[in-house]
């Protein structure tokens, strides 16, 4: 690999209930270059959200390392941990926007953060919103808008800082299949345009397909198989990776409900 | 006017009487005096002990199980006792506090002993109703403990707050009535000595009409501006 990005290596993590200790993650090696776009499928309780989780620290893992560039992300304190998380962008299943604030004031609340003065964050406001396509929604609440227009805010929100890069956990699950496609493209553009690391998870191969360079398999708490998109969809090695690609042809077969009788 | 002489509607018709409000109005302002004073107390110990248990709590931001345990036992303690015990028991520490056991600065005392630890459940409650996914991602965009308890936390569960700070201010309210038995003064005062002691149910009439509006007040204020609130964040 000629540019290893984000180095992921031999994270675990249990969880400790008052009933059980569950691992969640066995052990996760993932290397992701810089400027691609790359996705995670795994089933519900793969332990997709805990691995991406663990990359900006929202969970400690137990053991393993998470690197950033040139920076030990699991070696830092809380002040520096803060301070780089600022250049980790974050997008939600469930889009997380500040009902409190506006759309600009959303946007605006990192680069409250990082000390941008208001001139500058202004305008940084209106970048993005131009970015995302919702400058005439400046001042709307995010109770005005509707989740593809949401999740554009939360995209918005979380490249305010000029992030290098961009997690994306399920991102377009709430999302029909039409805002899903625009959200998609969205990431893409701003992939190119501004050369931004994405890791995308998601349980939909098709936008892995449509969005992804590389993409890895998850199951139980390992990757059973990684590399690039287009070899897995046709070469699956493991049975889960197979199950998957299954599940997707059999959807975009000639197979109509009237077939079953 | 004794209930036991006249008829329920002469004794409602005297309690709006001159001679009936000349008596009620001073004990209003004292009242009032009581549960603004108390109030104000209530809302600001109430919201520092509510966030203080928040943010200690195991899911909370900065958990701290000792002070998490001790606070919400203290609190508890307060919470178990019915108001008129607690009235009777903070009357040694106004004494110690204010030199007298006695009067609306006394009172205000144990109304504040009695409502701080309520309304500081009600904060708790409210701040937990807050979805963790929008903390998740102020913490996510590297924000700090105390900027996302002010700038989220807070903000975003302001009109719950309202509605319990709202709810804190009916229970000062009807406290302060009840303290007025105990030598407070104000409006459960003369509700007391005249409508029970001496039987001049009009006084008593008077007390009852002036406590149904002054709740009806603060409900109806406190709920117009929650509900605003939600107006323009387009929530309701
Ligand atoms: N805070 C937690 N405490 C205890 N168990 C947890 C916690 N978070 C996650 N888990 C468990 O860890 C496992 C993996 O969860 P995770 O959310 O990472 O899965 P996922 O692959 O993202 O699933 P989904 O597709 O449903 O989002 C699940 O069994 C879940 O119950
Ligand atoms: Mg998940």
């Amino acid at each position: 690999m000629e540019d290893k990005f984000i180095e992921v290596k031999q994270l675990y993590k249990t969880f400790h209930t008052k009933k059980q200790d569950i691992e969640v993650l066995k052990g996760i090696d993932l290397s992701v270059e810089k400027g691609e776009i790359y996705g995670i499928v795994g089933f519900s309780g793969a332990g997709k959200s805990t691995l991406v989780r663990c990359i900006n620290r929202l969970e400690e893992p137990d053991s393993g390392s998470v690197k950033i560039g040139d920076k030990e992300i699991t070696a830092l304190g809380k002040a520096q941990l803060n301070e780089q998380r600022r250049k980790i962008g974050m997008i939600f299943q469930q889009f997380n926007l500040f009902d409190s604030m506006t759309v600009a004031q959303n946007i605006a609340y990192p680069l409250k953060l990082t000390g941008t003065s208001s001139k500058e964050a202004d305008a940084r406001v209106e970048e993005m919103l131009a970015l995302v396509g919702l400058t005439e929604k400046k001042n709307a609440y995010p109770g005005e808008l509707s989740g593809g227009q949401k999740q554009r805010v939360g995209i918005a929100r979380a490249l305010a800082n000029r992030p290098d890069v961009l997690l994306s956990d399920e991102a377009t699950s709430a999302l029909d299949p039409q805002t899903t496609l625009s959200v998609l493209d969205l990431l893409k553009e701003i992939n190119k345009k501004l050369g931004l690391t994405i890791i995308l998870i998601t349980h939909e191969l098709e936008v892995i397909k449509y969005t992804c360079h590389r993409m890895a398999v998850m199951e139980d708490g390992k990757i059973l198989e990684k590399g690039p998109v287009r070899d897995i969809f046709q070469n699956p090695e493991c049975a889960t990776a197979r199950n998957f690609i299954g599940v997707y042809n059999k959807f975009r077969s000639d197979y109509w409900q009237e077939d079953a009788e | 006017m004794s209930l036991y002489k006249y008829s329920f509607w002469e004794v409602l018709r005297h309690s709006f009487s001159a001679e009936v409000w000349e008596q009620v109005v001073p004990a209003i302002s004292e009242t009032m005096y009581m549960v603004g004073v108390s109030s104000v107390f209530v809302l600001v110990f109430g919201i520092l002990l509510g966030l203080i248990l928040v943010m200690t709590s195991k899911e909370g931001l900065m958990p701290c199980k000792i002070i998490h345990t001790i606070l919400g036992a203290v609190i508890n303690c307060f919470r178990s006792l019915p108001q008129v015990i607690i009235i009777i028991v903070m009357l040694p520490v106004a004494r110690a506090l204010v030199g007298k056991s006695y009067g609306s600065n006394a009172c205000i005392i144990s109304l504040v002993a009695s409502c701080v630890p309520l309304f500081a459940r009600l904060v708790e409650s409210s701040l937990l109703e807050l979805d963790k996914g929008k903390i998740e991602a102020a913490k996510a965009m590297g924000s700090g403990n105390f900027r996302i308890l002010f700038t989220i936390m807070v903000p975003e569960t302001l009109p719950s707050l309202i509605r319990a700070f709202t709810n804190a201010v009916v229970i000062v309210i009807s406290m302060t009535a009840l303290a007025g038995s105990f030598g407070a003064g104000g409006i459960g005062y003369i509700a007391v000595t005249y409508g029970y002691t001496r039987f001049q149910h009009d006084l008593l009439f008077a007390t009852i009409i002036v406590l149904i509006v002054i709740v009806q007040a603060v409900q109806l204020v406190g709920d117009t501006i929650s509900k605003l609130i939600l107006k323009k964040r387009h929530l309701i």
